[in-house]
Protein backbone atom coordinates (compact mmCIF):
# COMPACT_ATOMS: atom_id res chain seq x y z
CA UNK A 1 0.00 0.00 0.00
CA UNK A 2 1.08 3.36 -0.51
CA UNK A 3 0.49 5.69 2.45
CA UNK A 4 2.10 8.96 1.20
CA UNK A 5 -0.17 11.37 1.56
CA UNK A 6 -0.76 12.41 -2.30
CA UNK A 7 -2.15 9.24 -2.51
CA UNK A 8 -4.85 9.48 0.07
CA UNK A 9 -8.05 8.81 -1.10
CA UNK A 10 -7.54 8.13 -5.13
CA UNK A 11 -8.94 5.11 -6.77
CA UNK A 12 -5.60 2.19 -5.55
CA UNK A 13 -3.19 1.77 -8.71
CA UNK A 14 -2.99 -2.17 -8.31
CA UNK A 15 -6.79 -2.26 -8.71
CA UNK A 16 -7.09 0.72 -11.28
CA UNK A 17 -4.06 1.00 -13.05
CA UNK A 18 -1.85 4.47 -12.82
CA UNK A 19 -4.39 7.47 -12.67
CA UNK A 20 -3.97 9.72 -15.54
CA UNK A 21 -3.83 13.13 -14.91
CA UNK A 22 -3.58 14.33 -18.17
CA UNK A 23 -7.12 16.25 -17.80
CA UNK A 24 -5.47 18.88 -15.17
CA UNK A 25 -2.59 19.58 -17.75
CA UNK A 26 -3.44 23.48 -19.09
CA UNK A 27 -1.34 23.06 -21.70
CA UNK A 28 -4.06 20.89 -24.15
CA UNK A 29 -6.32 22.26 -26.59
CA UNK A 30 -9.90 23.49 -25.68
CA UNK A 31 -12.70 21.92 -27.43
CA UNK A 32 -14.99 24.45 -28.92
CA UNK A 33 -17.70 23.96 -31.86
CA UNK A 34 -15.55 23.30 -34.75
CA UNK A 35 -18.44 22.05 -36.73
CA UNK A 36 -22.35 22.26 -36.70
CA UNK A 37 -23.87 18.66 -35.33
CA UNK A 38 -27.69 19.37 -35.43
CA UNK A 39 -28.59 22.13 -37.66
CA UNK A 40 -31.84 23.83 -39.21
CA UNK A 41 -31.50 24.68 -42.87
CA UNK A 42 -32.58 27.99 -44.53
CA UNK A 43 -34.72 30.82 -43.22
CA UNK A 44 -36.07 33.47 -45.68
CA UNK A 45 -37.64 36.92 -45.08
CA UNK A 46 -38.84 39.94 -47.07
CA UNK A 47 -39.95 43.11 -46.35
CA UNK A 48 -42.80 44.65 -47.42
CA UNK A 49 -44.91 48.19 -46.91
CA UNK A 50 -45.19 47.87 -43.32
CA UNK A 51 -43.28 45.41 -41.64
CA UNK A 52 -41.44 42.28 -42.67
CA UNK A 53 -42.74 38.18 -43.24
CA UNK A 54 -40.07 35.42 -42.13
CA UNK A 55 -40.21 31.71 -42.47
CA UNK A 56 -38.13 28.81 -41.59
CA UNK A 57 -39.12 24.85 -41.74
CA UNK A 58 -39.26 23.00 -38.61
CA UNK A 59 -36.55 20.70 -39.24
CA UNK A 60 -33.25 20.08 -36.93
CA UNK A 61 -31.40 17.23 -39.54
CA UNK A 62 -27.99 15.12 -37.92
CA UNK A 63 -26.15 15.00 -40.89
CA UNK A 64 -28.19 14.04 -44.03
CA UNK A 65 -30.72 12.48 -41.08
CA UNK A 66 -34.21 14.08 -40.93
CA UNK A 67 -33.48 13.74 -36.81
CA UNK A 68 -36.05 16.33 -35.11
CA UNK A 69 -39.10 16.91 -36.90
CA UNK A 70 -41.20 19.69 -34.44
CA UNK A 71 -37.93 22.37 -33.95
CA UNK A 72 -39.68 25.90 -33.87
CA UNK A 73 -36.35 27.91 -35.38
CA UNK A 74 -38.38 31.36 -35.28
CA UNK A 75 -38.04 33.03 -31.75
CA UNK A 76 -40.30 36.15 -30.84
CA UNK A 77 -38.93 39.21 -29.22
CA UNK A 78 -40.34 41.48 -27.12
CA UNK A 79 -43.57 41.33 -28.97
CA UNK A 80 -41.79 43.09 -31.69
CA UNK A 81 -39.04 41.15 -32.88
CA UNK A 82 -38.78 37.80 -35.05
CA UNK A 83 -35.12 36.49 -35.42
CA UNK A 84 -35.02 33.16 -37.58
CA UNK A 85 -32.10 30.83 -36.63
CA UNK A 86 -30.31 28.54 -39.25
CA UNK A 87 -27.46 26.65 -38.71
CA UNK A 88 -27.12 24.63 -35.13
CA UNK A 89 -29.72 23.30 -33.18
CA UNK A 90 -27.85 23.75 -29.83
CA UNK A 91 -26.27 27.43 -30.45
CA UNK A 92 -29.34 28.11 -31.05
CA UNK A 93 -31.07 27.18 -28.14
CA UNK A 94 -28.36 28.38 -26.24
CA UNK A 95 -29.24 31.83 -27.96
CA UNK A 96 -32.74 31.51 -27.05
CA UNK A 97 -31.91 31.23 -23.50
CA UNK A 98 -29.74 34.21 -23.69
CA UNK A 99 -32.69 36.54 -25.35
CA UNK A 100 -34.93 35.07 -22.76
CA UNK A 101 -32.95 36.39 -19.87
CA UNK A 102 -32.41 39.69 -22.05
CA UNK A 103 -35.70 40.11 -22.29
CA UNK A 104 -36.25 39.69 -18.74
CA UNK A 105 -33.83 42.10 -18.03
CA UNK A 106 -34.91 44.63 -20.24
CA UNK A 107 -38.57 44.12 -18.83
CA UNK A 108 -37.43 45.24 -15.07
CA UNK A 109 -35.02 47.81 -15.96
CA UNK A 110 -36.62 49.76 -18.97
CA UNK A 111 -40.40 50.28 -17.20
CA UNK A 112 -42.52 51.18 -20.13
CA UNK A 113 -42.79 55.16 -21.70
CA UNK A 114 -46.58 54.56 -22.65
CA UNK A 115 -47.20 51.81 -20.17
CA UNK A 116 -50.13 54.38 -19.37
CA UNK A 117 -51.78 54.23 -22.28
CA UNK A 118 -53.23 50.71 -21.40
CA UNK A 119 -51.39 48.92 -24.19
CA UNK A 120 -48.46 46.20 -23.87
CA UNK A 121 -45.28 48.06 -22.40
CA UNK A 122 -43.53 49.33 -25.67
CA UNK A 123 -39.76 47.26 -25.66
CA UNK A 124 -36.76 49.36 -25.48
CA UNK A 125 -35.07 46.78 -27.31
CA UNK A 126 -36.23 47.16 -31.16
CA UNK A 127 -35.40 44.54 -33.56
CA UNK A 128 -32.00 46.85 -35.17
CA UNK A 129 -30.65 46.93 -31.41
CA UNK A 130 -31.51 43.80 -30.88
CA UNK A 131 -29.64 43.04 -33.88
CA UNK A 132 -26.42 45.01 -33.40
CA UNK A 133 -26.66 42.98 -29.84
CA UNK A 134 -26.48 39.43 -31.36
CA UNK A 135 -24.18 40.74 -34.09
CA UNK A 136 -21.54 41.59 -31.15
CA UNK A 137 -22.22 38.81 -29.62
CA UNK A 138 -21.26 36.34 -32.48
CA UNK A 139 -18.34 38.60 -33.29
CA UNK A 140 -16.95 38.20 -29.97
CA UNK A 141 -17.67 34.42 -29.71
CA UNK A 142 -15.92 33.99 -33.33
CA UNK A 143 -12.84 36.40 -31.99
CA UNK A 144 -12.35 33.68 -29.18
CA UNK A 145 -12.57 31.04 -31.48
CA UNK A 146 -15.20 29.56 -30.07
CA UNK A 147 -17.87 30.41 -32.37
CA UNK A 148 -21.76 30.31 -32.08
CA UNK A 149 -22.50 28.01 -35.46
CA UNK A 150 -25.52 29.98 -36.38
CA UNK A 151 -26.46 32.37 -39.19
CA UNK A 152 -29.56 34.86 -38.00
CA UNK A 153 -32.21 36.65 -39.78
CA UNK A 154 -33.59 39.68 -37.30
CA UNK A 155 -36.81 40.71 -38.51
CA UNK A 156 -39.16 44.01 -37.34
CA UNK A 157 -38.97 47.51 -36.92
CA UNK A 158 -36.03 50.22 -36.19
CA UNK A 159 -35.98 53.46 -34.58
CA UNK A 160 -38.42 55.25 -36.98
CA UNK A 161 -40.77 52.19 -37.44
CA UNK A 162 -40.08 51.34 -40.48
CA UNK A 163 -39.27 47.98 -41.37
CA UNK A 164 -36.20 46.14 -40.66
CA UNK A 165 -34.35 42.87 -41.72
CA UNK A 166 -30.53 42.19 -41.29
CA UNK A 167 -28.57 39.30 -40.79
CA UNK A 168 -25.33 37.97 -39.29
CA UNK A 169 -24.00 34.95 -39.00
CA UNK A 170 -21.03 32.90 -36.98
CA UNK A 171 -18.26 34.93 -38.07
CA UNK A 172 -20.02 38.41 -37.17
CA UNK A 173 -20.48 39.19 -40.53
CA UNK A 174 -23.57 41.76 -41.06
CA UNK A 175 -26.12 42.82 -43.73
CA UNK A 176 -29.33 43.88 -44.52
CA UNK A 177 -31.56 44.00 -48.22
CA UNK A 178 -34.91 44.04 -48.57
CA UNK A 179 -35.04 40.44 -48.99
CA UNK A 180 -32.65 37.90 -47.37
CA UNK A 181 -32.56 34.41 -46.74
CA UNK A 182 -29.60 32.14 -45.33
CA UNK A 183 -27.74 28.69 -46.47
CA UNK A 184 -29.48 26.74 -49.23
CA UNK A 185 -32.48 30.18 -49.24
CA UNK A 186 -29.80 32.57 -50.62
CA UNK A 187 -29.04 30.62 -53.88
CA UNK A 188 -32.98 28.99 -54.40
CA UNK A 189 -35.07 32.02 -52.21
CA UNK A 190 -33.20 34.88 -53.39
CA UNK A 191 -34.02 34.86 -56.58
CA UNK A 192 -37.38 34.41 -56.30
CA UNK A 193 -37.58 37.08 -53.76
CA UNK A 194 -35.53 39.62 -55.80
CA UNK A 195 -37.73 39.74 -58.67
CA UNK A 196 -40.69 40.81 -56.12
CA UNK A 197 -38.84 43.08 -54.03
CA UNK A 198 -35.09 44.78 -55.91
CA UNK A 199 -34.98 47.16 -54.01
CA UNK A 200 -36.07 49.08 -51.05
CA UNK A 201 -38.61 51.51 -53.32
CA UNK A 202 -39.88 47.70 -54.54
CA UNK A 203 -40.31 46.54 -51.27
CA UNK A 204 -42.74 49.40 -49.76
CA UNK A 205 -44.62 48.86 -52.51
CA UNK A 206 -45.43 45.11 -51.56
CA UNK A 207 -48.83 44.09 -49.64
CA UNK A 208 -48.61 41.94 -46.98
CA UNK A 209 -50.25 39.15 -48.84
CA UNK A 210 -47.69 39.64 -51.40
CA UNK A 211 -45.13 39.55 -49.45
CA UNK A 212 -46.64 36.27 -47.49
CA UNK A 213 -47.09 34.88 -50.99
CA UNK A 214 -43.86 35.23 -52.46
CA UNK A 215 -42.69 33.73 -49.18
CA UNK A 216 -44.68 30.69 -48.97
CA UNK A 217 -43.73 30.20 -53.02
CA UNK A 218 -39.91 30.41 -51.75
CA UNK A 219 -40.70 27.43 -48.79
CA UNK A 220 -41.98 25.41 -51.53
CA UNK A 221 -39.29 25.77 -54.22
CA UNK A 222 -36.62 24.84 -51.11
CA UNK A 223 -38.79 21.75 -50.08
CA UNK A 224 -38.31 20.78 -53.66
CA UNK A 225 -34.87 21.23 -53.87
CA UNK A 226 -33.15 21.45 -50.65
CA UNK A 227 -33.08 17.79 -49.37
CA UNK A 228 -32.71 18.76 -45.57
CA UNK A 229 -35.79 20.48 -45.92
CA UNK A 230 -39.72 19.70 -44.55
CA UNK A 231 -42.85 20.69 -45.60
CA UNK A 232 -43.93 21.72 -42.21
CA UNK A 233 -42.94 25.40 -41.48
CA UNK A 234 -43.10 28.66 -39.21
CA UNK A 235 -44.21 31.78 -40.46
CA UNK A 236 -44.35 34.88 -39.04
CA UNK A 237 -45.46 38.31 -39.83
CA UNK A 238 -43.90 41.68 -37.88
CA UNK A 239 -45.81 45.10 -37.97
CA UNK A 240 -46.22 47.41 -35.85
CA UNK A 241 -49.65 45.52 -34.55
CA UNK A 242 -47.18 43.19 -33.07
CA UNK A 243 -46.42 39.75 -34.64
CA UNK A 244 -48.76 37.15 -36.17
CA UNK A 245 -46.54 33.86 -35.78
CA UNK A 246 -47.84 30.27 -37.32
CA UNK A 247 -45.61 27.37 -36.17
CA UNK A 248 -46.80 24.45 -37.99
CA UNK A 249 -48.09 25.44 -41.40
CA UNK A 250 -47.92 23.10 -44.30
CA UNK A 251 -47.37 23.64 -47.79
CA UNK A 252 -50.01 23.92 -50.24
CA UNK A 253 -50.35 23.31 -54.05
CA UNK A 254 -47.41 21.16 -54.32
CA UNK A 255 -46.83 19.51 -57.50
CA UNK A 256 -44.01 17.66 -58.57
CA UNK A 257 -45.68 17.90 -62.66
CA UNK A 258 -42.47 20.06 -63.51
CA UNK A 259 -40.39 16.74 -62.44
CA UNK A 260 -41.30 14.91 -65.72
CA UNK A 261 -40.10 18.06 -67.92
CA UNK A 262 -36.85 17.76 -66.46
CA UNK A 263 -34.22 16.09 -68.72
CA UNK A 264 -30.52 15.49 -69.07
CA UNK A 265 -29.43 14.73 -65.53
CA UNK A 266 -30.61 10.64 -65.45
CA UNK A 267 -30.58 7.65 -67.48
CA UNK A 268 -33.08 8.67 -70.35
CA UNK A 269 -32.46 8.71 -73.63
CA UNK A 270 -34.77 10.53 -74.77
CA UNK B 1 1.21 16.96 -12.74
CA UNK B 2 0.65 13.75 -13.31
CA UNK B 3 4.37 12.57 -12.46
CA UNK B 4 3.29 13.90 -8.32
CA UNK B 5 0.35 11.35 -8.52
CA UNK B 6 2.08 8.64 -10.43
CA UNK B 7 3.28 6.25 -8.20
CA UNK B 8 4.41 3.28 -10.79
CA UNK B 9 6.29 5.05 -13.64
CA UNK B 10 6.10 2.02 -15.79
CA UNK B 11 2.70 1.98 -15.79
CA UNK B 12 2.30 5.51 -16.76
CA UNK B 13 0.11 5.54 -19.27
CA UNK B 14 -3.32 6.31 -19.20
CA UNK B 15 -5.34 3.50 -18.43
CA UNK B 16 -8.29 5.89 -18.68
CA UNK B 17 -9.16 9.33 -18.86
CA UNK B 18 -11.28 11.90 -19.03
CA UNK B 19 -9.13 13.89 -21.57
CA UNK B 20 -10.59 13.04 -24.91
CA UNK B 21 -9.00 15.71 -26.63
CA UNK B 22 -8.82 14.11 -30.65
CA UNK B 23 -4.91 13.12 -31.04
CA UNK B 24 -3.38 12.05 -34.88
CA UNK B 25 -1.81 8.22 -34.87
CA UNK B 26 1.36 9.68 -33.56
CA UNK B 27 -0.56 11.13 -30.20
CA UNK B 28 -0.17 14.96 -31.55
CA UNK B 29 -3.09 16.63 -30.66
CA UNK B 30 -5.55 16.90 -33.69
CA UNK B 31 -6.44 20.30 -34.24
CA UNK B 32 -9.18 21.54 -36.67
CA UNK B 33 -9.12 25.57 -36.62
CA UNK B 34 -12.56 27.29 -37.63
CA UNK B 35 -11.45 29.83 -39.83
CA UNK B 36 -12.55 33.15 -38.40
CA UNK B 37 -11.56 34.91 -41.44
CA UNK B 38 -14.14 35.76 -44.89
CA UNK B 39 -13.70 37.74 -48.04
CA UNK B 40 -16.51 40.18 -48.48
CA UNK B 41 -15.28 41.67 -51.75
CA UNK B 42 -15.53 45.21 -52.91
CA UNK B 43 -13.60 48.24 -53.70
CA UNK B 44 -12.23 51.18 -52.31
CA UNK B 45 -10.87 54.48 -53.97
CA UNK B 46 -9.28 57.67 -52.45
CA UNK B 47 -7.64 60.85 -54.18
CA UNK B 48 -6.50 64.01 -51.91
CA UNK B 49 -6.90 66.94 -54.04
CA UNK B 50 -5.31 70.60 -53.47
CA UNK B 51 -8.39 71.56 -51.15
CA UNK B 52 -10.06 68.68 -50.88
CA UNK B 53 -10.46 64.89 -50.84
CA UNK B 54 -12.44 62.08 -51.94
CA UNK B 55 -12.96 58.73 -50.54
CA UNK B 56 -15.36 56.39 -52.46
CA UNK B 57 -16.14 51.96 -52.26
CA UNK B 58 -18.50 50.37 -54.14
CA UNK B 59 -21.53 49.33 -52.14
CA UNK B 60 -22.14 45.58 -52.98
CA UNK B 61 -21.16 42.35 -50.28
CA UNK B 62 -20.92 39.54 -51.31
CA UNK B 63 -19.86 36.13 -50.10
CA UNK B 64 -18.33 33.52 -52.52
CA UNK B 65 -20.49 33.99 -55.53
CA UNK B 66 -23.30 35.18 -53.85
CA UNK B 67 -24.34 38.67 -53.63
CA UNK B 68 -25.42 39.46 -49.76
CA UNK B 69 -26.59 42.90 -50.13
CA UNK B 70 -26.45 45.59 -52.77
CA UNK B 71 -26.14 48.28 -50.15
CA UNK B 72 -23.63 47.65 -47.63
CA UNK B 73 -21.86 50.79 -47.56
CA UNK B 74 -17.92 51.04 -47.01
CA UNK B 75 -17.20 54.36 -46.42
CA UNK B 76 -17.97 56.02 -43.07
CA UNK B 77 -17.12 58.72 -41.26
CA UNK B 78 -15.09 58.86 -38.33
CA UNK B 79 -15.48 61.05 -34.95
CA UNK B 80 -18.56 63.35 -35.40
CA UNK B 81 -20.21 64.48 -31.84
CA UNK B 82 -23.04 61.87 -32.26
CA UNK B 83 -23.94 58.27 -33.88
CA UNK B 84 -25.43 61.09 -36.84
CA UNK B 85 -21.82 62.52 -37.35
CA UNK B 86 -22.74 65.87 -38.78
CA UNK B 87 -19.82 67.31 -37.91
CA UNK B 88 -17.44 64.72 -38.79
CA UNK B 89 -14.29 65.37 -40.18
CA UNK B 90 -12.31 62.71 -40.94
CA UNK B 91 -13.43 59.34 -43.85
CA UNK B 92 -12.48 56.20 -43.42
CA UNK B 93 -13.29 53.35 -45.79
CA UNK B 94 -12.58 49.67 -45.27
CA UNK B 95 -12.56 46.84 -47.59
CA UNK B 96 -11.49 42.65 -46.77
CA UNK B 97 -13.61 40.80 -44.00
CA UNK B 98 -16.77 43.62 -43.41
CA UNK B 99 -16.57 42.15 -39.91
CA UNK B 100 -13.30 43.21 -39.09
CA UNK B 101 -14.50 46.30 -40.81
CA UNK B 102 -17.04 47.09 -39.07
CA UNK B 103 -15.24 46.33 -35.85
CA UNK B 104 -12.21 48.53 -36.75
CA UNK B 105 -14.60 51.69 -37.70
CA UNK B 106 -16.05 51.22 -34.19
CA UNK B 107 -13.18 51.23 -32.10
CA UNK B 108 -11.32 54.30 -34.49
CA UNK B 109 -14.75 56.31 -33.81
CA UNK B 110 -14.72 55.63 -30.07
CA UNK B 111 -11.39 56.81 -29.76
CA UNK B 112 -12.17 59.63 -31.98
CA UNK B 113 -14.96 60.84 -29.85
CA UNK B 114 -13.18 60.53 -26.43
CA UNK B 115 -10.41 62.85 -27.67
CA UNK B 116 -13.33 65.41 -28.70
CA UNK B 117 -14.73 65.34 -25.42
CA UNK B 118 -11.57 65.47 -23.66
CA UNK B 119 -9.90 68.19 -25.78
CA UNK B 120 -13.19 69.99 -27.43
CA UNK B 121 -11.67 69.58 -30.75
CA UNK B 122 -12.11 67.17 -33.22
CA UNK B 123 -8.82 65.16 -34.05
CA UNK B 124 -6.37 66.17 -36.77
CA UNK B 125 -6.17 63.79 -39.59
CA UNK B 126 -2.80 63.20 -39.16
CA UNK B 127 -3.42 62.14 -35.44
CA UNK B 128 -5.93 59.75 -36.30
CA UNK B 129 -3.35 58.41 -38.86
CA UNK B 130 -1.31 57.63 -36.52
CA UNK B 131 -3.71 56.27 -34.19
CA UNK B 132 -5.17 53.85 -37.09
CA UNK B 133 -1.97 52.37 -37.07
CA UNK B 134 -1.59 51.65 -33.84
CA UNK B 135 -4.99 50.09 -33.38
CA UNK B 136 -4.56 48.06 -36.11
CA UNK B 137 -0.75 47.02 -34.91
CA UNK B 138 -2.22 46.30 -31.48
CA UNK B 139 -3.69 43.22 -33.12
CA UNK B 140 -0.92 42.22 -35.14
CA UNK B 141 -1.11 38.51 -34.31
CA UNK B 142 -5.05 38.23 -35.43
CA UNK B 143 -5.10 41.11 -37.65
CA UNK B 144 -7.90 42.76 -38.51
CA UNK B 145 -8.28 41.38 -42.17
CA UNK B 146 -9.05 44.78 -43.94
CA UNK B 147 -7.25 47.68 -46.48
CA UNK B 148 -8.32 50.63 -44.45
CA UNK B 149 -7.87 54.32 -45.96
CA UNK B 150 -8.06 57.34 -44.25
CA UNK B 151 -9.22 60.88 -45.71
CA UNK B 152 -9.04 63.83 -44.55
CA UNK B 153 -7.91 67.52 -44.84
CA UNK B 154 -4.28 68.11 -43.19
CA UNK B 155 -3.40 70.95 -40.64
CA UNK B 156 -2.76 73.14 -43.95
CA UNK B 157 -6.24 72.79 -45.74
CA UNK B 158 -4.93 70.26 -48.03
CA UNK B 159 -6.48 66.86 -48.94
CA UNK B 160 -4.93 64.11 -47.25
CA UNK B 161 -5.12 60.04 -48.01
CA UNK B 162 -3.21 57.89 -45.11
CA UNK B 163 -3.73 54.03 -46.78
CA UNK B 164 -2.88 51.00 -44.53
CA UNK B 165 -2.10 46.96 -44.78
CA UNK B 166 -3.74 44.89 -41.99
CA UNK B 167 -1.09 45.04 -39.83
CA UNK B 168 -0.76 49.04 -39.44
CA UNK B 169 2.11 50.35 -42.06
CA UNK B 170 1.10 52.96 -43.38
CA UNK B 171 1.70 56.02 -46.39
CA UNK B 172 0.28 59.23 -46.92
CA UNK B 173 -0.07 59.55 -50.43
CA UNK B 174 -2.22 60.91 -53.55
CA UNK B 175 -4.18 58.37 -54.33
CA UNK B 176 -5.04 55.18 -53.35
CA UNK B 177 -7.04 52.02 -54.33
CA UNK B 178 -8.16 49.25 -52.31
CA UNK B 179 -9.81 45.99 -51.96
CA UNK B 180 -10.99 43.27 -54.73
CA UNK B 181 -10.50 45.36 -57.91
CA UNK B 182 -7.62 47.48 -56.11
CA UNK B 183 -5.06 45.47 -59.10
CA UNK B 184 -7.37 46.53 -61.58
CA UNK B 185 -8.09 50.57 -60.64
CA UNK B 186 -4.22 51.19 -59.66
CA UNK B 187 -2.87 51.29 -62.82
CA UNK B 188 -5.30 53.57 -64.07
CA UNK B 189 -4.43 55.92 -61.07
CA UNK B 190 -1.18 55.87 -61.48
CA UNK B 191 -1.81 57.24 -65.21
CA UNK B 192 -4.48 59.43 -64.56
CA UNK B 193 -3.78 61.16 -61.61
CA UNK B 194 0.12 60.81 -60.90
CA UNK B 195 0.49 61.46 -64.64
CA UNK B 196 2.88 58.20 -64.81
CA UNK B 197 4.05 57.56 -68.69
CA UNK B 198 3.16 61.10 -69.48
CA UNK B 199 5.32 62.73 -71.05
CA UNK B 200 5.61 66.23 -72.91
CA UNK B 201 5.40 66.27 -76.23
CA UNK B 202 8.46 66.60 -78.70
CA UNK B 203 10.55 66.33 -75.57
CA UNK B 204 12.90 64.05 -76.86
CA UNK B 205 13.18 60.13 -77.05
CA UNK B 206 14.91 57.46 -74.55
CA UNK B 207 16.11 59.85 -71.36
CA UNK B 208 15.59 62.92 -73.42
CA UNK B 209 11.78 62.44 -72.57
CA UNK B 210 10.40 64.70 -70.02
CA UNK B 211 8.12 63.58 -67.68
CA UNK B 212 4.34 65.87 -67.79
CA UNK B 213 4.41 67.81 -64.51
CA UNK B 214 2.20 66.78 -61.45
CA UNK B 215 -0.43 69.02 -60.63
CA UNK B 216 -3.08 68.04 -58.08
CA UNK B 217 -6.70 67.52 -59.69
CA UNK B 218 -9.71 69.49 -59.63
CA UNK B 219 -12.73 68.73 -57.55
CA UNK B 220 -14.54 67.64 -60.93
CA UNK B 221 -12.06 65.49 -63.01
CA UNK B 222 -11.19 63.47 -59.77
CA UNK B 223 -15.18 62.58 -59.44
CA UNK B 224 -15.46 61.97 -63.23
CA UNK B 225 -11.90 59.92 -62.47
CA UNK B 226 -13.44 58.01 -59.39
CA UNK B 227 -16.39 57.40 -61.40
CA UNK B 228 -14.64 56.03 -64.71
CA UNK B 229 -12.27 53.93 -62.32
CA UNK B 230 -15.22 52.00 -61.04
CA UNK B 231 -17.03 51.45 -64.03
CA UNK B 232 -13.72 49.91 -64.90
CA UNK B 233 -13.57 47.78 -62.44
CA UNK B 234 -17.76 46.59 -62.41
CA UNK B 235 -16.65 45.34 -66.02
CA UNK B 236 -14.05 42.96 -65.10
CA UNK B 237 -14.59 42.11 -61.30
CA UNK B 238 -17.55 40.14 -60.17
CA UNK B 239 -17.28 41.65 -56.49
CA UNK B 240 -17.84 44.74 -57.66
CA UNK B 241 -21.10 46.31 -57.93
CA UNK B 242 -24.37 47.85 -57.32
CA UNK B 243 -23.83 51.24 -56.22
CA UNK B 244 -21.07 53.44 -55.52
CA UNK B 245 -20.77 55.15 -52.88
CA UNK B 246 -18.33 58.71 -52.92
CA UNK B 247 -18.12 61.11 -50.11
CA UNK B 248 -16.32 64.40 -50.63
CA UNK B 249 -14.44 66.34 -47.59
CA UNK B 250 -13.74 70.19 -48.34
CA UNK B 251 -13.18 72.85 -45.66
CA UNK B 252 -17.58 73.40 -46.02
CA UNK B 253 -17.52 69.59 -44.64
CA UNK B 254 -18.76 66.01 -45.81
CA UNK B 255 -20.82 65.54 -49.08
CA UNK B 256 -22.41 61.81 -50.14
CA UNK B 257 -23.34 60.80 -53.40
CA UNK B 258 -24.60 57.74 -54.07
CA UNK B 259 -24.35 56.42 -57.99
CA UNK B 260 -25.49 53.35 -59.82
CA UNK B 261 -23.48 51.03 -61.04
CA UNK B 262 -23.94 47.94 -63.07
CA UNK B 263 -25.86 45.36 -60.59
CA UNK B 264 -24.70 42.21 -62.82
Amino acid sequence: MDHRPQAWGRPRDDVYGAYDASFMNPNGPNQATQSPIVTGTSVVAIKFSEGVVIAADNLASYGSLARFTDVKRLRTFADSTVIGFGGDVSDMQYLDRHLTSLAIDESYSAPSLDSDAGGPPKARLNAANLHKYLAKLLYARRSKFDPLWNHLLVAGLDDDDKPFLAAADLLGTTFSAPSLATGFGSMLAQPIMRRFAPDEEAAARLTREQAVDVVKQCMKVLFYRDARSLDSYSIAVVTKDGVDLKENEKLENQSWAFAERIRGYGTQTA
Amino acid sequence: MAAMFSQNPVMNGPNYSFSDAPRTANGEFREHRFNPYSDNGGSTLAIAGADFTIVAGDTRSTSGYSINSRYTPKVFKIGGTTSSQDDATILLSVVGFAADGEALRDRLDAICKIYRYRHGKPMSVTACAKRLSTILYQKRFFPYYVHAILGGLDEEGKGAVFSYDPVGSYEREQCRAGGAAASLITPFLDNQVNFKNQYVPGSGTGHDLKEREVVPLVRRDAEILVKDAFDGAVERHIEVGDGLQMMTITKDGIEEVLLPLKRD
